[in-house]
Formats: C-alpha cells, sequence, structure tokens
C-alpha cells in the first residue's frame, strides 16, 4: 500500500472551485463559510482528488518533466496508437469514481493518502473492443488516522480509441 | 449558490426533481484550468495533437473528473454543503469543447434519519448522457 501526505489548502479549493465554474462563497469567503452550519471553508465533494498533486507515482503528476511524460506516452504514429496495448497511457480512460464521507474537508487538514488496487475484471465493449477494468481504492485520514473520506476510481484500458 | 438556510428532509418527496445547467459553450480554457487544479496533466485533455494524432480523439476532450465536479455543484446547490455521505458517477460519453451540459436530480428515497438518496444524470447538448450516478446525504429533518 503506498501512501503520501496531502495538506489541504485554502488556495487550493479556491482554484478548484473556479476550476468547476463554483461561486458558492462557502468555497472561499471566511466570514460567509465562518456563519454556515459548516463552520469554515469546506472543500468541493470531488477535491480530494487533486491529492494527485502529492502523489510521487501518479503518472500525470505536475512536478515532473510533462515534456519527457508526453514523449514516453505518445506512440510516433495513429497507427501506433491504435496498436498500442495496456502499456499505452492515451488508451487509459476513468470509467468511474465513487466517494464515502465521513468528514468534511476544511483547509489546514493534514491528510495521509494511501492507495490500493481493488477488483480487476474484463468486458468486451461494443465501442473499444476489449475493456480490462481495475479498481484503485483511496483512503483519506486525519492526523489522528480518523477516516475522512474513501475514493474509488475504476480505470479502463481500452484497445483502441473510444468512438464518441 | 447554496444559501446560509439548512435544506430540510422534510421539504423533499420522492420524484422531486432539480435541473441545472451546469456549463455552457465549455472552453478549452476551462479544461486546462481543471488540469491545473486536479494534477491531472494527462495529454488527451489539453495537448491537441497528442488527442488527435498519438490518440486518434476528435480533440482534446474533458476530464471525466471536470464533469464529475461540475454535476456535483447540482448536489451542493440543491441540498446543502457539508452533507453529502456518497456520490459516484459512472462516465457514458466524453465531454468535448463547445459542449452544454445540464444535470438533472431526482429524489429516489428519503429515510427517517433524514437521508436522502438522489440519482442524477448530466447531459450534453444532443440529450445525450455523459455521466450518470448517485448520492446521498444526510439533511435536518
Amino acid at each position: 500500500m503506498a501512501e503520501h501526505e496531502f495538506p489541504v489548502d485554502r488556495s487550493a479549493i479556491l482554484t478548484f472551485a473556479a476550476a468547476i465554474g463554483d461561486t458558492n462563497p462557502i468555497y472561499w469567503d471566511e466570514a460567509y463559510a465562518k456563519a454556515t452550519p459548516c463552520g469554515g471553508i469546506v472543500a468541493p465533494p470531488t477535491f480530494a482528488i487533486a491529492s494527485a498533486h502529492w502523489n510521487p507515482h501518479y503518472v500525470f503528476r505536475g512536478v515532473r518533466k510533462i515534456p519527457a511524460r508526453v514523449e514516453e506516452a505518445a506512440p510516433r504514429s495513429e497507427a501506433a496508437a491504435r496498436s498500442g496495448g495496456g502499456g499505452n497511457l492515451a488508451r487509459v480512460l476513468h470509467a468511474e469514481q465513487r466517494f464515502e464521507y465521513k468528514k468534511p474537508l476544511h483547509p489546514g487538514m493534514r491528510l495521509i493518502v494511501s492507495t490500493r488496487p481493488g477488483k480487476s475484471w474484463e468486458k468486451q465493449g461494443k465501442r473499444g473492443g476489449t475493456l480490462q477494468f481495475s479498481e484503485t481504492v483511496t483512503e483519506y485520514r486525519d492526523e489522528r488516522g480518523e477516516l475522512v473520506l474513501v475514493a474509488t476510481s475504476v480505470g479502463v484500458v481500452t484497445a483502441k480509441a473510444v468512438e464518441s | 449558490m447554496s444559501g446560509h438556510a439548512k435544506l430540510q428532509a422534510s421539504a423533499l418527496k420522492v420524484g422531486d426533481v432539480r435541473e441545472q445547467v451546469l456549463v455552457e459553450n465549455l472552453s478549452r480554457t476551462q479544461i486546462v484550468m481543471y488540469a491545473g487544479a486536479s494534477g491531472d496533466f494527462n495529454p488527451i485533455h489539453h495537448d491537441e495533437t497528442f488527442a488527435t494524432q498519438a490518440a486518434g480523439y476528435p480533440s482534446v476532450f474533458a476530464h471525466g473528473m471536470l464533469t464529475m465536479g461540475l454535476t456535483g455543484r447540482l448536489l451542493t446547490d440543491w441540498l446543502g454543503d457539508g452533507v453529502l455521505t456518497e456520490y459516484g458517477v459512472r462516465f457514458v460519453k466524453q465531454v468535448f469543447p463547445g459542449d452544454t451540459l445540464t444535470a438533472k436530480g431526482t429524489v429516489t428515497a428519503i429515510g427517517a434519519d433524514g437521508s436522502v438518496e438522489i440519482e442524477v444524470a448530466t447531459v450534453n447538448q444532443n440529450g445525450e448522457p455523459v455521466v450518470a450516478g448517485r448520492a446521498k446525504a444526510v439533511l435536518p429533518r
């Protein structure tokens, strides 16, 4: 099981809310947020995904040298991409995502994130050939070790580009 | 936008529906903003050459998690902040720059303890589902 830290930061919450076009002041206005039943700024429901910034094993992590990753991920031609196997990052899509919330995320929380593989299975897809599904279960705990949130992600590797 | 007043479970009934336009004419800029905010720098979402020539897609497309995040706004605007206990979706169809997305939530169950279950679906401008899922929340009674 891989572990890494995830400090919940007010600026990161603001940036995330802006990216999902959410103007709710609970995500940035401290005075407003204090007067709500939440008692302070909270994170949007899908914010925990931003822990990717702190995951040293995350393949699309920004603090890596992105151009190098693009070269590595990109085959030389479309034909090569189409024949690419499971190792081709262009063929990995997000199939499903679930969150279970135990406590709200507030700025200042220092979370520990642990990730483990879940189930995996195969399916014959009508749009993308043979589909290989695999689950990743991510637990977020606070400094006392109490569970804050569980995120379950299902990824799928397609044999070719999904015809949308 | 959610207000100060908390929605009470007694104000909802099974079959109640709420619809909300999440984004009109989705911009590439918003997709890039989401890449930066989420930390998902998969080039398939921002690099047109990679998306079309290497990966074989018609153009870059939005992160599934951006659509899930946009859809989450229907839930928090309706039910309130910090009340969700579960939220899950399947990514049904890709979302491309220029798409207009509308989310629809339907109350499917209400418990005596104030728990509510919502079925949620977001469609594009052609009425095609892009995500579908469900959420649970616990509301004051």
